[in-house]
């Protein structure tokens, strides 16, 4: 009963946090800097310390120095486990017309796999797609879900 | 498709007087409907039963898909038949202006129809009340399953004499279905008759699809879909369900139109993430490429002609409106006013192109003269975009989403028409949450 009470607590920090930082539109705030997304929620790994995807500015594709430091992990990850082959999956937020968030999906994606390639990873191992504003990971309409939905992710195909 | 369609032969009974009568004008929003009476079509008492046509019911039944018509212009306003005072049959050999013109209308619409040997016959009138004349009248006769697009072409062919501008009522409405939540999406390809009815689903939402666009002859549709993974313009023709993919590309291909002659596709294709228009012509599957710039150009829109192609770039940073010869050459940026601007479709008339713009959070739906000066912003919104013409250049549909709240409840795609006056904006009805549509042309034509 009183774990039940507690966790109905935690609950309740956590959705207040969520709500703070869904309200955020400065340049720095809970887990949005200068509209992109740092924090960790949504985020999965694909191994130990791997993060599988990273954030991006409204309309752009451009990689921040937390993208990179991970997109650094993912071709140290993608070097040991040579057999490996990842699609990149490039995405946009629901705020931009559908067409062109179909190219920005693939220009973010493209990013991602150019920077993985200068690290040595072969671009044969890396497929692209674009879900453009399709595939939402955070279906609501606020600044925090629409930060943390552009994005790019690693995915494993075998 | 096309087939069950016309077994339709039009002639003319007579012609309306070309003197002008009463008139509606199209041009500005219109805040005084013409009163118009239509009165149920009389149905002959030598009918035969139809399959599953309910015959008795034919004539009320046309009456009030041409009277929906008309009231959805926002140009009409249908009067009530409680107030009517000549019977159908009566009326249409000779309505007694003045009793009709006592009920406050200008105009009168009446008609009568047959169901024998397996044949719809129909005729109808449209009397000016006030000039005391027949305007117009015409007789066809078709398969009596097509009773729904008689009152179609029936209101096509009033509306043309009263405004004096092509009609739009004949016509169907391509689109995408959606259901399930917002993060698994299903979407399908849909087909319905301008007014809502008749819906029917050409793919069965296995893998996403896209921006469905119709031929210029309305039988092939050209979208994106997911098949395999792998995001690829496709063709589909309508009538036998056939589809393939469009082209040979190595990636991402997207945004298709069909060129005005209906022989290319115009599209974007995405190579190494970089998004450039290219063309492919449907008979010599010849590939060629028009922009080649190191920003996304997508959204491509022939003008009537095909003289011309605009399309949407982000070359100054932003997305922005740029319209180019169709072999690429001569490329003029057009939009400069403060915001982003996309989906830019050029009118069936040419004088417009239609577009949507995103400014401090919000979406606009707006048209402005193919050298972007002019720009009207026609209706504002949380989320709305892709508008599409009406046949006759002066409606445009577009979709709307609503905000989703937390956990994406309270979610809503749906279809909606304004006129180009910015008059009349209102919701399409339709049998699921729907976005990307797409107007045919006349359907009669």
């Amino acid at each position: 009963m009183t774990f039940k009470k507690n966790l109905k607590n935690v609950f309740l920090v956590v959705f207040t946090t969520l709500i703070l930082s869904a309200c955020s539109t400065g340049k720095k705030s809970g887990n949005i800097e200068g509209d992109v997304y740092t924090g960790k929620e949504t985020v999965k790994y694909l191994a130990s310390g791997v993060p599988d995807r990273v954030f991006f500015a409204t309309n752009k594709s451009s990689l921040t120095t937390a993208s990179r430091a991970t997109l650094r992990k993912q071709a140290t990850y993608l070097r040991k486990n040579k057999k490996l082959n990842v699609t990149i999956e490039g995405h946009a937020d629901e705020r931009g017309t559908r067409e062109y968030n179909l190219a920005l999906g693939e220009r973010r994606a493209n990013a991602a796999k150019d920077y993985l390639m200068t690290y040595g990873i072969s671009g044969k191992r890396i497929s692209v797609i674009s879900y453009g504003k399709e595939k939402p990971v955070n279906p609501a309409s606020s600044n925090l879900a629409w930060s943390q939905n552009r994005r790019s992710v690693t995915v494993k195909v075998n | 498709m096309k087939k069950i369609f016309l077994a339709l032969s039009i002639y003319l009974i007579s012609f309306g007087s070309l003197s002008a009568l009463i008139e509606v004008d199209i041009t500005r929003g219109n805040l005084d409907p013409l009163p118009i009476a239509v009165s149920p079509l009389h149905v002959d008492i030598k009918s035969v039963e139809y399959k599953d046509v309910k015959v008795k019911e034919l004539g009320n039944n046309i009456s009030a898909i041409i009277e929906k018509n008309f009231k959805n212009t926002g140009l009409f306003n249908p009067l009530k038949k409680e107030a009517f005072v000549q019977k159908p049959d009566i009326a249409h050999l000779k309505p007694r202006f003045e009793d009709w013109r006592l009920i406050k209308a200008q105009a009168l619409v009446t008609g009568k129809l047959l169901v024998k040997d397996g044949k719809l016959k129909v005729e109808f009138r449209l009397w000016d009340l006030t000039a005391a004349k027949e305007m117009t009248a015409l007789a066809f006769t078709t398969t009596p399953s097509n009773w729904r697009r008689v009152a179609h072409i029936i209101s096509d062919k009033i509306y043309e004499r009263l405004t004096g501008e092509e009609g739009y009522f004949d016509t169907r409405i391509i689109y995408v279905s959606e259901s399930g939540p917002k993060e698994e999406r299903v979407k399908k390809l849909a087909i319905m008759d301008q007014d809502g009815a008749n819906t029917k689903y050409l793919t069965l939402g296995n893998e996403l699809v896209l921006t469905p666009r119709f031929n210029p002859t309305n039988q092939m549709v050209t979208y994106l879909s997911y098949f395999r993974n792998m995001p690829r313009v496709y063709l589909l023709d309508i009538e036998t369900g056939m589809q393939e993919v469009v082209g040979n590309f190595p990636g991402m291909t997207f945004a298709p139109r069909f060129s005005p002659d209906g022989k290319k596709i115009i599209m974007s294709f995405a190579e190494d993430g970089n998004s450039d228009i290219y063309t492919m012509d449907l008979e010599t599957r010849v590939v060629e490429r028009i922009t080649n710039h190191s920003s996304i150009d997508t959204s491509p829109s022939f003008s009537p002609d095909g003289k011309f192609i605009v399309f949407n770039s982000d070359r100054s940073g932003l997305q922005q409106i740029y319209v180019m010869r169709s072999d690429g050459s001569d490329v003029k940026r057009v939009t400069f006013g403060k915001g982003i601007y996309g989906t830019p479709v050029w009118s069936p008339r040419g004088d417009l192109i239609a577009f949507t713009k995103v400014r401090k959070g919000r979406f606009y739906i707006g048209v402005m003269r193919v050298d972007g000066t002019g720009e009207r912003l026609l209706t504002e919104n949380f989320y709305q975009e892709a508008p599409s013409w009406s046949p006759n250049g002066r409606v445009l549909v577009f979709y709307r989403e609503t905000k989703s709240g937390a956990k994406g409840e309270g979610f809503s795609a749906k279809l909606w028409s304004i006129d180009i006056t910015g008059y009349n904006e209102r919701k399409l009805s339709t049998k699921t949450d729907a976005s990307d549509p797409s107007w045919s042309s006349l359907l009669s034509k």
